[in-house]
């Protein structure tokens, strides 16, 4: 049998907003994944440990208070450093469209706004999974 | 017309619609029932179930003229990077126009950090305003008179501390605390429900509540001790009736805890108040303020023996919905502000936030802030809904809607009893749980286009980004943190070391109420992260736990 693909869901920062996350995270077990959810308050630190531990395909991270130019990076390096080199990571939140191009430069796959349906982070997900 | 006649002509205008119309297209989210007629609200008694203004049980609002006296407060939710640049914001919208403040504070404000501190790295003054000290409080309301200006502050696990702060600026001002005039949320059990930003365990977060109202009904009377929320539960996805359900129950748990302690229900009661949403289906929202209001004043009168009427009225700030707001065609958004505050003057608010157009991409620009105001000014002055008290009373689709939600809600709170409270209720993931899968279910209607979201899922045209938003720049946590180190190197170190052991002890004797030990501390400049930090200490963290 094929190995399901395992995605850690995780909160990085202070952000209470976990209604998108959550409900990523569901769909995301719907469509066949087998899904972590970290729960709130996250450092780059347990996130990046926490994909290490649980041995993921993804880490699919969502920030809606505006932290995101410094913790998506930090957990990008975070998980290279502990060598995850193939592991995809996706971000979404409330993010201006001015900073996508950084945050994709730092390493982040794809970025998720407001309003995407979530066919499309599954679809996203098995095109670039490895 | 007797019922008989009306059922009667019902009858004839139903045979003639099932043969003479296709089916509309299948539309998630409307009621089974076309039409609405007498029948529908045929068992109500007017008098004792929808009455008067400022009368029992409150469904037609809870003053007796309402907006004929004066307009609701338009209080506009403000804040971000530092005290300085919010207390300019704030001077703005006090000259265009509005009637109270409302501040936003940042994330580590929130949950008890310094801007100093590793964790709040990033989240500096993104949110809202970052707050370390009585000094960046002074900066904050500096000239703006605390004795005329009603304040609500959207704090809560460190509620107490911010109050604290709030009262020692207002006594360098030469303001009394018995006059000061404000809100602070204050409502921590939703916070494990539905917004995230808790730091204690259920328990002493209960008894900091009850301080605080033991405290402030000595000595800052004219204060809103809490803002029972809905709002935040409201945008994790629930429903209109979980929405009212969950808060009333998280209502009934802190007047329960508040009589535990010792208070009675008259002496704290009239300063509890309320905060819905206003969100898109204008209705079913007026139908829901009016159902909270009636199921608010029953609960108080029939299960806690309120005997004061200010005790039984629900009173209600109200924010537009944000998780409404769509990042496509952002202009959109103002038309849905409009519609959604016409149903919170409908409903009868006591206080309205409009939110601004470009919130779902950013916090908001002054241009976009400014539309957000002038649409209560113009809902107030043009539209002519606010000219009557409670104006779709007698609607026979609005008063049976009322009923249903207004029964709904004593279903849920019913099942919260018998869970053992709403405490007992969020430790077992049953309100979490209900939200949660309201929110899915909505997610799936809009993907599967049974819900339309005018430009997101129909309706959408190519985009160019939006410009002109508002950034904060990642050197206000620098410049902040700075201001932090100075002020700690001014001030008196043994003075703060002692209130610090003194706050220490007193979180130590259940019995001791802790208000005037934290004014204590901050008087001292002690910081937010040292004062949450002793409480944290003694008291410990909560941690959630959650099933998807």
């Amino acid at each position: 049998m094929e190995k399901r693909i395992r995605v850690l869901v995780a909160k990085p920062g202070l952000d209470g907003h976990d209604r998108g996350a959550k409900v990523v995270a569901r769909a995301l077990r719907d469509a066949g994944f087998e899904v972590i959810y970290t729960g709130l308050r996250q450092t780059p630190e347990q996130i990046a440990e926490a994909a290490l531990q649980e041995d993921v395909n993804v880490v699919a991270m969502s920030i809606l208070s505006g932290a995101h130019p410094h913790l998506f990076p930090k957990v990008v390096n975070l998980v290279r450093e502990k060598g995850m080199t193939d592991v995809l990571i996706i971000g979404g939140g409330v993010i201006p469209e001015t900073d996508i191009p950084a945050l994709k430069e730092a390493g982040i796959a794809e970025v998720f706004t407001p309003g995407t349906p979530t066919g499309d982070i599954v679809d996203f997900i098995k095109a670039n999974v490895k | 017309m007797s019922n008989e006649k009306i059922q009667a002509g019902l009858d004839k205008y139903n045979a003639s619609v099932e043969k003479a119309t296709a089916k509309f297209p299948e539309r998630a989210h409307i009621p089974e029932q076309r039409l609405y007629t007498p029948l529908d609200i045929k068992d109500t008694d007017y008098a004792d179930e929808i009455g008067f203004p400022g009368m029992y049980p409150y469904t037609r609002g809870v003053q007796p003229t309402m907006y004929r006296g004066r307009f609701w407060t338009m209080r506009m939710y403000a804040g971000f990077s530092t005290a300085a640049e919010s207390n300019k914001r704030y001077r703005y919208l006090i000259e265009s126009g509005a009637t109270g403040l409302s501040c936003a504070f940042d994330l580590p404000t929130q949950i008890g950090y310094d801007s100093d501190d590793p964790i709040s790295e990033g989240e500096v003054g993104k949110v809202g305003v970052a707050i370390d000290s009585l000094a960046d409080m002074e900066v904050l309301f500096d000239q703006i008179d605390l004795g005329k200006v009603s304040t609500s502050m959207t704090i809560n696990a460190p509620a107490s501390v911010l109050l604290a702060m709030y009262i020692a600026v207002a006594e360098k001002q030469g303001v009394p605390a018995d006059q000061l005039k404000g809100t602070i949320q204050n409502d921590i059990l939703k916070e494990y429900a539905a917004r995230g930003t808790y730091i204690f365990p259920p328990r002493p977060s209960m008894r900091l509540i009850t301080n605080i109202f033991e405290y402030c009904s000595k000595n800052v009377p004219k204060w809103n001790t809490i803002s029972i929320s809905g709002y935040h539960i409201r945008e994790a996805g629930s429903t209109a009736s979980q929405e009212i359900a969950f808060t009333i129950a998280d209502g009934i748990a802190y007047c329960e805890a508040a009589i535990k302690a010792g208070l009675h229900i008259d002496d704290f009661a009239g300063r509890l108040s309320f905060f819905w949403n206003a969100h898109n289906n204008v209705l079913e929202e007026v139908a829901k303020f009016r159902a909270s209001r009636r199921v608010w004043a029953k609960v108080m009168k029939e299960r806690f023996h309120a005997e004061k009427p200010k005790s039984m009225m629900l009173r209600v700030h109200t924010q537009t919905a944000g998780s409404m707001l769509t990042a496509q065609q952002p202009n959109n958004n103002i038309i849905r502000v409009a519609l959604q505050t016409a149903a919170a003057v409908m409903g009868g608010t006591q206080s309205l936030h409009t939110n601004s157009r470009d919130e779902a991409l950013a916090l908001p620009t002054e241009e976009s802030v400014m539309i957000a105001l002038r649409t209560q000014q113009i809902v107030a002055y043009e539209s002519g809904l606010a000219d009557v008290i409670d104006p779709l009373a007698g609607s026979y689709y609005v008063e049976a809607l009322t009923n249903k939600i207004e029964k709904e809600a004593w279903e849920y709170i019913n099942k919260i009893d018998e869970i053992g409270g709403a405490v007992a209720a969020i430790e077992k993931g049953y309100i979490q749980k209900e939200i949660q899968d309201s929110a899915y279910k909505w997610q799936m209607d809009v993907e599967s286009g049974a819900k339309t979201i005018v430009g997101v899922n129909k309706f959408q045209i190519e985009e160019e980004p939006p410009k002109g938003l508002l950034k904060v720049d990642a050197s206000v946590g620098v410049a902040q943190c700075k201001r932090l180190a100075d002020m700690k190197a001014k001030r008196d170190n043994e003075a703060v070391k002692a209130a610090l052991a003194d706050l220490k002890k007193a979180c130590q004797d259940e019995n001791e109420n802790l208000m005037p030990h934290i004014l204590n501390a901050v008087r001292t400049y002690a910081t937010l992260g040292e004062i949450c930090g002793v409480m944290r200490e003694v008291f410990g963290e909560y941690e959630a736990h959650v099933n998807l």
